[in-house]
């Protein structure tokens, strides 16, 4: 009886957040963190719905990034615009999806995290090397401005915020979609047992690439977005960190679950953008030389391992997940079958 | 067999090589549309390699298969179930952590047509395509006796109730031959009998069946017809009666009478 009640009310209170907090700071970090949201949604799809292990997302959200910088500015005198460069930013993105997906279809688990990780590394040492198009360490700068029926959107934050609330609300509904239907069940399948998924008819290709097509698509989305507020792309936003940090907002917030991840990434979004910065502040006030943003990656650690130990499932999990994690075997026979070794595929 | 009927499958000299190991050599069988075949065999005898050889996981060394009159060499697993051919796992390979009716709609993938727009859009198309495969998985669900238990986690199911979901997974591709890998193994005789029950249902249904089971009382009461494989090799192909019967056969599976050691090789 609440909970559905309890969804529409966010609906009608999110959009409401910056007519009553006129703090244009607080505005801009909710919409930082909506592009971490958008890219949490993405991956989900890689790594939550299909289980294909992607340590390299971060190089779509670069690929996204930099089709917006370099078609929507002064670099090449190209301008194309904004809401054009979404749907043709996560087409690229969804283009190189494809292109990292092809060669890793044969691969599993860690094997699959080890090739996509190395893709994460080469799309911004590409973007760095490739000088005369990019201006290499410098980036790119003076990114167009959206306009929204000829007005600009400036340095106010508040319309990018609801560019992300909107980008993110489609996201939602396209994920919860692809969950519900056949290629969701596809993926679902390949998941559990990738050789009966297989004998059920499932194209295990097709529906692999489709997973890294559109996981890459979102990322496409975040990164437009991400780079036209902020104006300035360079190799830098797109380390190794960031796609970890996106793969932790997954784990922290239930793997495989839309609730979980939109929960998971605003709170890693929050601890890292807001929480961190925030005490720094309050410590400078008192005249500690302390700045807290230097722990973050001990924060998380720390955060992880303690989602590892006590709520391995994540915050908000999917119910297969929970079932993975948690349920007990009706059968002990079925549990050591489950041990037994992948085997069948011979050929 | 009659002689108008063109067999449904035909494998022709079928073999199989795993390196140094001659897993099946020169099997020939020819399956009758509409009957229930029995495949029986001591473990390692190569029953489950036949499956796989039919099913494409692997690739026959040499010889051939026919189904339906087209060849199926060079297709994928997935194509093949396209053709018509399902089957079930001797280790049940449910999707464990999903529902029975999910993984019976699952089973369905092959038959249904929604393109990735249409699931990224939920396409009136698609949420009609949806709403017919969930009853048609309740329908499979009855059919194969788990009615009630649609909302249950497949692991969650007992032993005997997850072969009997292989089974209606397996069946929601509506294939033409069904293969059977040992569906009665870890069954009580109740269960058997349920099952042996279930198996006709669908063979009058026109499915035809290849089965392979250890349980004679079973395979000796379905089977139209009965292969024999020991050591990769058919020894003896006939009815029931004439393989119970066969000397070859009692010597190499049956154990022979309750005098005479089994020789090992």
């Amino acid at each position: 009886m609440l909970r559905p009640l309890l969804r529409y009310a966010w609906v009608v209170l999110i959009p409401l957040v910056p007519l009553v907090d006129r703090n244009a700071a607080h505005i801009n970090f909710l919409a930082d963190a909506g592009a971490f949201m958008l890219l949490a949604l993405g991956l989900n799809i890689v790594v939550g719905f299909a289980g294909l292990l992607d340590l390299g997302y971060a190089a779509f959200f670069a690929i996204g990034s930099y089709a917006y910088a370099m078609l929507a500015s002064p670099q090449f005198g190209i301008h194309v615009p904004f809401w054009v460069m979404l749907f043709v930013a996560s087409g690229i993105a969804a283009v190189f999806g494809i292109l990292l997906g092809a060669p890793t279809l044969r691969l599993r688990g860690d094997y699959l995290a080890i090739v996509t990780l190395g893709f994460g590394e080469i799309v911004p040492q590409t973007f760095l090397n490739l000088t005369q198009y990019t201006n290499g360490p410098n980036g790119i700068s003076s990114l167009d401005q959206p306009t929204f029926f000829g007005h600009a959107f400036g340095f106010n934050p508040v319309p990018y915020f609801y560019v992300m609330l909107a980008l993110i609300a489609l996201a939602i509904w396209l994920a919860t979609n692809l969950r519900d239907s056949r290629i969701g069940r596809a993926w679902m399948a390949i998941r559990e047992d990738e050789l009966a998924a297989k004998h059920m008819g499932i194209n295990t290709t097709v529906a692999k690439l489709s997973a890294f097509a559109l996981g890459a698509s979102f990322s496409g989305l975040a990164g437009v977005a991400y780079a036209s507020k902020l104006q300035l792309v360079s190799p830098d936003q797109f380390q190794f960190t960031v796609s970890v940090l996106i793969l932790s907002m997954l784990v922290l917030g239930g793997m495989g679950s839309i609730a979980g991840v939109l929960v998971g990434s605003f709170a890693l979004s929050f601890i890292n953008n807001f929480l961190l910065p925030q005490a720094t502040n309050i410590a400078h006030g008192f005249g500690l030389p302390l700045d807290f943003t230097n722990y973050r990656f001990m924060l998380y650690g720390v955060i992880l391992v303690a989602v590892m130990l006590f709520r391995p499932e994540g915050l908000i999990p999917s119910r297969q997940r929970r079932a993975e994690l948690r349920a007990p075997l009706s059968d002990p026979a079925l549990a050591q079958r489950e041990n037994a070794e992948y085997s069948g595929s011979t050929s | 067999m009659s002689a108008a009927a063109a067999p449904l499958c035909v494998l022709n000299r079928l073999s199989k090589r795993f390196g140094g190991l001659q897993a099946l050599s020169d099997v020939s069988l020819e399956i009758r549309a509409g009957s229930v075949v029995g495949m029986i065999g001591p473990n390692g005898a190569g029953k489950s390699t036949v499956f796989n050889l039919i099913s494409g996981i692997a690739a026959p060394t040499s010889g051939a298969i026919t189904f339906a009159g087209r060849p199926l060499s060079a297709l994928r697993p997935d194509q093949i179930v396209a053709r018509g051919i399902a089957r079930t796992f001797q280790n049940i390979r449910l999707f464990a952590f999903s529902s029975a009716l999910e993984n019976v709609m699952t089973g369905q993938h092959v038959r249904m047509h929604a393109t990735l727009l249409d699931s990224l859009v939920h396409t009136p198309v698609h949420r009609a395509e949806e709403r017919r495969a969930r009853e048609r998985a309740r329908e499979l669900l009855h059919f194969v006796g788990l009615e009630g238990r649609a909302g249950t986690l497949a692991r969650h199911l007992p032993y005997g109730h997850q072969r009997r979901l292989e089974i209606a997974r397996a069946l929601a591709s509506q294939p033409r031959l069904l293969l059977l890998d040992e569906p009665a193994a870890g069954m009580n005789p109740r269960e058997k009998d349920d099952l042996a029950a279930l198996i006709e249902r669908i063979r009058l249904d026109g499915i035809t069946v290849l089965l392979i089971e250890h349980d004679m009382r079973l395979v000796m009461a379905l089977s139209e017809r009965i292969a024999v494989l020991d050591h990769g090799e058919k020894i003896a192909e006939g009815p029931p009666e004439a393989v119970r019967r066969d000397p070859r056969v009692i010597e190499a599976y049956l154990g022979a009478g309750p005098h005479t050691e089994r020789q090992e090789p």
